[in-house]
């Protein structure tokens, strides 16, 4: 007997609103089907009613876990737009926030990955020790979760010995930790046995999806920006990209704990070669008619920004393509012939940040399932014609 | 007088509210080991050291709206919690703790009472399957076929694991069964394989995780409970948590020598020796995760049901050297 069971859009395995809908067979899925949509905020439209450094932080409010990667990710667009290089104090202190980013980003999904296998201990734990990280990066910046350091031609905020310190201290700690995690998640039998050859997608499926990030990775793809097309402080760093050959969600929890151990050395290289001088130049107000492409290697995966100017002092056109958004044809083929308990795995396994993926809302038609994109003058003059014809409806059907 | 006294017998001590009473305490006792092992405080604030926590979440849960779903079978719905608060109400009866006098046998203790416990021991799982196909939720009835799957599974090797030490002292009677242990402790230890059986069954029964698949919430939300609310959910969660203790006083009576020493000493070493078996359950919630319904199935037959086997096999053969 097939039937579709909906996951979501609200639903406790995920934190925020999508739609998936599983049509399974018993505990088997046979087709799967996400609708996106439920979370679109207009971020893009209104960049291009605001200046430059506003859009610093708005883009910041892309997500709420890789904040600064989209900031940074504009901030260097905009910088190539602009012809200003930062100083090099002030990019150390980027890319700094950044890696420290990436390992807060990192511990979180573990611990989500923990919860969504029902392995609330492990959960209990990295939650516990990535408070330890959002301490730094409050040491570093004054905030926790949007942190608001960049800003055009630098950085906002310095950092002395004291800090440094800390930090280093804090690695130090965080390291051990982590050990203790990849020990767990290879060994722990019950957790294995959850995750090993769970959600695969070989090699070529990789490719041809287009999977970013520690999803492609655990496919054996050595891809990732930072080695591939190294952007600021990363061509003078020493560290590996850490890939897994198992195609499972085991090989992303693999990865993940690897790019964790990457991080802490990043972090421990950044501060010891830090360079002494400015950390910040003066951006100009406007930028020249020209457009610019700038890749970043966010926690999730490859980020890409798209800005054109046109002269003035806001952007024409701000696009935004998130590491989510490119790692979702490959989950539909990852759901396929899976279990149904293996559903939040999968889909918890490319770390979806939703909310960074919601460039677009498109209408279904419950009925037909047919889907369509609107403009927003349409939708509303749909709206009033509905309002005039037809009474409010009592009883409404829910409408699986 | 008689009256009286089955009365109290069976709403006060050890009936309704001792059981109420203590499947609470044991509740805290398990959610602060659980919290404990994972560098968390549990409850702390509803009493001293949180031990009402469970008391008023029942109670919160009871003042909650009560919501019968439209579609499902309205009186099925509502006295299923009733009926399996029952059950396990009446199993907690049978355990020789109040029944320890061998020589005046109270009316819950008889020939054949081990069978009789592990009979209402079952039904809260097929009141289970029967409250999710009720509620006709998608989620619920995907969470009661997996009840059902997973009772496959860890049944056998329960019965058969429970069941052994009873061969070994030849009654079918609690009582019986525990006073042959504390004649000769030295015969409890070739039962420990069974015990470690018994224990990982007994935590899928209960399902608590690794095996809370029934009601994984990050698959199918609230699996079995998805429809129920208020009043109905309270109950069935009291219900879960008598289990729990009767399920632990019953591995405590057949595999830990009973409980010795008339009606005090014998509720206390009751007491430790059930939160000894509660904490052993706690243990495997706390380092265990989730497993998947299919590979339930398949550890019971390949490893639970050999290891039951080899277990009887044991007290067969014991049984043959003993005089």
């Amino acid at each position: 007997m097939k039937f579709q069971i909906p996951i979501g859009p609200q639903h406790p395995a995920l934190k925020e609103p999508i739609s998936l809908r599983m049509t399974v067979e018993g505990e088997v899925i046979r087709d799967a089907d996400i609708r996106l949509g439920y979370n679109h905020r207009g971020l893009e439209k209104l960049a291009e009613d605001k200046t430059w450094i506003q859009n610093i932080y708005l883009t910041e409010r892309i997500c709420g876990i890789c904040s600064h990667s989209h900031a940074t990710c504009y901030v260097q667009g905009v910088e190539k737009l602009m012809e200003i290089v930062p100083p090099k104090r002030g990019l150390y202190i980027r890319y700094l926030v950044s890696e420290l980013e990436r390992i807060h980003s990192h511990l979180l999904w573990l611990g989500v990955a923990g919860h969504e296998a029902g392995f609330d201990s492990f959960f209990m734990y990295t939650w516990r020790d990535r408070e330890i990280v959002m301490d730094l990066l409050e040491l570093i910046s004054g905030n926790r979760v949007h942190y608001a350091i960049n800003t055009l031609g630098g950085v906002r905020r310095d950092i002395d010995e004291g800090q440094k310190a800390k930090i280093l201290e804090g690695i130090i700690t965080l390291r051990k930790r982590s050990e203790y995690y990849f020990h767990i998640g290879a060994n722990e039998p019950s957790f294995v046995a959850r995750l090993a050859g769970v959600g695969l997608l070989t090699k070529e499926q990789a490719v041809s999806l287009c999977a970013v990030g520690p999803m492609a990775r655990a496919s054996g793809i050595t891809r990732d920006v930072r080695k591939e097309d190294p952007y600021a402080v990363y061509d003078e760093m020493d560290f590996e990209v850490g890939t897994a050959e198992s195609c499972d969600v085991l090989g992303r929890v693999v990865v993940r704990v690897k790019e964790l151990l990457e991080s802490y050395k990043l972090c421990e290289q950044i501060l010891h070669k830090l360079p002494a001088g400015d950390i910040v130049v003066k951006a100009p107000r406007k930028a020249k008619p020209n457009e610019a492409v700038s890749r970043y290697e966010a926690p999730r995966g490859e980020n890409i920004h798209y800005i054109k100017s046109n002269g003035s002092d806001k952007p024409e056109r701000l696009k935004v393509r998130a590491p989510t958004l490119a790692n979702y044809p490959a989950t539909v083929e990852m759901l396929k012939n899976g279990f149904i308990a293996d559903i939040p795995l999968i889909f918890a396994a490319i770390d979806p940040c939703i909310c960074c993926a919601e460039r677009t809302v498109s209408l279904v038609n419950i009925r037909s399932g047919e889907e369509t994109v609107v403009r927003l003058s349409d939708l509303r003059r749909q709206a009033i014609e509905r309002h005039k014809n037809a009474p409010p409806k009592r009883n409404a059907v829910w409408p699986f | 007088m008689a009256v009286l006294r089955t009365i109290l017998y069976l709403v006060v001590y050890p009936g309704l509210l001792f059981l109420f009473i203590y499947s609470t305490f044991c509740e805290w006792f398990d959610r602060k080991v659980y919290a404990r092992l994972q560098n968390r405080m549990g409850p702390t604030h509803t009493g001293r050291f949180g031990l009402l926590q469970p008391i008023a979440d029942f109670v919160k849960l009871l003042a909650k709206e009560d919501v019968v779903p439209e579609a499902a079978d309205k009186r099925l719905f509502s006295l299923l919690p009733i009926f399996g608060l029952a059950v396990v109400s009446t199993a907690g009866l049978l355990l020789p703790v109040w029944n320890f006098d061998l020589a005046a046998p109270g009316p819950t203790s008889f020939s054949g009472d081990i069978i009789v416990l592990l009979y209402l021991l079952s039904l809260p799982t097929l009141i289970l399957f029967l409250a999710a196909w009720a509620s006709t939720n998608i989620f619920s009835t995907i969470g009661g076929s997996r009840v059902l799957t997973m009772l496959f599974g860890y049944e056998v090797p329960l019965f058969l694991s429970v069941l052994s030490p009873a061969i070994l002292a030849n009654s079918w009677r609690l009582a019986e069964i525990a006073a042959f242990y504390q004649k000769k402790p030295l015969l409890i230890l070739p039962n420990l394989l069974g015990f470690l059986v018994a224990v990982i069954a007994v935590q899928a029964k209960l399902e608590r995780t690794p095996f809370d698949i029934p009601h994984a919430e990050t698959e199918i939300v609230g699996g079995t409970f998805t429809e129920y609310s208020g009043k109905k959910l309270a109950l069935f969660r009291l219900m879960m948590d008598i289990e729990m203790v009767v399920s632990a006083g019953l591995l405590a009576a057949v595999f830990l020598g009973g409980f010795p020493g008339g009606a005090l000493i014998g509720f206390v070493s009751f007491v430790i020796k059930t939160l000894f078996v509660i904490f052993l359950l706690a243990l495997l919630r706390a380092m265990t995760s989730r497993i998947r319904i299919d590979q339930v199935v398949t550890f019971a037959w390949k490893y639970l049901a050999p290891l039951a086997v080899l277990q009887l096999l044991i007290v067969i053969l014991l049984k043959g050297i003993l005089p």
